[in-house]
């Protein structure tokens, strides 16, 4: 069944603009995605209607704000298949929810000579709060090295395994590259040898179907904002065994049970972990978007995705000068490329002058951008909501920029 | 040699033919960058790198005859575009002269809009570099 796309560009207002004097082609979507009018809608509807500080309210729209805030927990719980609302956890977006494990769990499970097992294909969020943890506590870290098509090498992987690894924190799917990692195969390696497991999803989520309990990871972190939802949060899943026992994060309201000078005992799991008034607008906003995805369905989002890549990659490879970076085999739909003697800020600006929104530069990966020996790259990324005319479009406009080098 | 005046008039009806038509506008700013003089190896160094910048910009400047002149390169073409013509407006002239131009032509062509505030807080970088060479080469000449 193909999808009808103009049918979903039209529920996306930004979309129909123009920019400098092109309608907008936005191929930024592992940046951030556009937001559906139901979920901008719902944001107003909440401010407009029903406004209020949710739990423990005495009134009608406290306990109408409570209500949807809780529904969106439930819509999550089932969006990623976990087994009670509980598990999932309301952070502002993926980074903070990698800090918290790193910060309750880590300090708390991983000590001196402990080791943490991360990937080359990492985002600096799911380094630096490892190197944060490793230096406070002494434990070592270790990474998964890769082969030049940006895929991990999973002898590599069980080599490095041993009884002292505790956690292993690894993205679902790259940013920079679009690489889909073997998560399955690297969640039971990692049991295997009594280690915990971090799925970092902030690019899986809204490509690819997600089961948390079939999958076994003990933790998923994600953002609301790339999955059509608004900015600012995120959503931390855990394992209930693995909540439990972890320290709180930040102490406040919500988060305890009772407090009294001489000590305060914590709340049950998930309100432990969200201390303070929650992001609640955005929280509620949250379902709208989830909404849309399933009302889509992941598997036809993944196909019209999946189509777009595999037209765009037909389409340059050919171009004088074009030089893709990261031709994993299994890929969500990003295209990274380079241009032969080209910037990539300069590639991008160009592309912006056409109408075209890409992002440019190291996109959080350094460490991956040194592994292949280049500052950054071009990177064009798809949503469901962009049809094969913009790839052509794009594929037109990088021939044209690659001929001012490649002549 | 034409006055800073004038040469800022001479950039801006440039730009003027270019219109509203960005694409063309930033093939040209790329073209631009041709016209630096070749930037020496031996300064391609970090002492030399302009702070402030996404892109790499080096910056050297040596006086001659009382006169500042001015060497740039950087590692995009967007970016040599602008410092040539930053260069084809101070470079040669008196240090007094470099430290008094208002470099208006930026804002009558609208860079801001054409190159986007990244590199515009990059433009805004290589301008104080260069008045910070003329004022350092004023304070030698005054010793």
């Amino acid at each position: 069944m193909s999808l009808d796309i103009d049918q979903i560009r039209g529920l996306f207002p930004v979309l129909h603009q123009e920019v400098h004097g092109k309608p907008l082609i936005y191929f930024d979507n592992a940046a951030t995605t556009q937001k559906p009018k139901s979920v901008i809608d719902a944001l107003s509807g909440y401010y407009q209607l029903d406004n209020s500080n949710i739990h423990r309210g005495a009134h009608a729209l406290a306990d109408r704000a409570t209500r949807y805030y809780e529904d969106t927990r439930e819509a999550v719980r089932e969006f990623i298949g976990a087994n009670e609302s509980a598990e999932i956890i309301f952070t502002k977006g993926t980074t903070e929810g990698i800090n918290l494990v790193a910060k309750t769990f880590g300090r708390k499970f991983i000590g001196k000579d402990d080791e943490i097992i991360i990937s080359a294909l990492e985002h600096h969020s799911n380094i630096v709060p490892w190197q944060m943890l490793c230096e406070e506590t002494g434990a070592i870290l270790k990474i998964i090295p890769i082969n030049d098509a940006g895929e991990i090498l999973f002898e590599e992987f069980e080599r490095l395994l041993s009884p002292n690894t505790k956690l292993v924190s690894i993205v679902h799917a790259s940013n920079a590259l679009g690489t889909i990692n073997p998560v399955k195969k690297v969640i039971d390696a990692a049991h295997a040898v009594g280690a915990k497991v971090l799925l970092d999803g902030a690019q899986s989520t809204s490509h690819l179907e997600i089961d948390v309990q079939d999958l076994d990871c003990d933790f998923l972190a994600f953002s609301a904002h790339k999955i059509y939802g608004p900015t600012g949060l995120g959503v931390l899943y855990g394992k209930r065994e693995a909540l439990e026992a972890m320290p709180p994060f930040l102490g406040g309201g919500e988060m305890i049970r009772e407090v009294t000078f001489e000590k305060t005992t914590y709340n049950d799991i998930p309100f432990k972990f969200e201390a303070g008034t929650p992001n609640i607008a955005d929280v509620i906003a949250f379902k709208a978007a989830l909404d849309f995805v399933n009302s889509i369905g992941k598997p036809a989002i993944q196909i019209h995705e999946d189509a777009l890549l595999a037209y765009a990659s037909e389409l340059t490879k050919d171009i004088k000068g074009f030089i893709p970076v990261g031709t994993a085999r299994e890929k969500v739909s990003v295209l990274s490329f380079n241009i032969n003697g080209m910037h990539p800020f300069d590639v991008g600006q160009m592309l912006d002058a056409k109408g075209i929104a890409v992002r440019t530069g190291h996109h959080c990966t350094q460490p991956l951008m040194k592994r292949f020996g280049i500052e950054g790259t071009v990177r064009a990324s798809f949503a469901v909501y962009n049809t094969k005319s913009e790839v052509e479009k794009l594929a037109e406009g990088i021939a044209q920029i690659a001929r001012f080098k490649n002549k | 040699m034409s006055s800073i005046k004038e040469i800022q008039e001479e950039i801006v009806s440039e730009f003027e033919i270019l219109g509203d038509d960005k694409e063309s506008t930033i093939f040209y700013i790329m073209e631009l960058g041709a016209n630096l003089e070749a930037f020496p190896e031996s300064e391609r160094i970090e002492e030399n790198i302009i702070k402030g910048c996404q892109s790499k910009v080096w910056l050297i400047a040596d006086q001659v005859d009382g006169k500042v002149h001015y060497q740039a390169d950087s590692n995009t073409d967007i970016t040599k575009g602008l410092i040539s013509l930053l260069i084809r407006v101070l470079n040669d002239r008196n240090p007094e002269e470099i430290l008094k131009t208002d470099l208006n032509f930026i804002e009558r062509i609208g860079m801001g809009s054409i190159i986007g505030s990244q590199r515009s807080n990059g433009l805004a970088s290589m301008i104080k570099q260069m008045k910070l060479y003329a004022l350092a080469f004023q304070a030698k000449q005054n010793a």
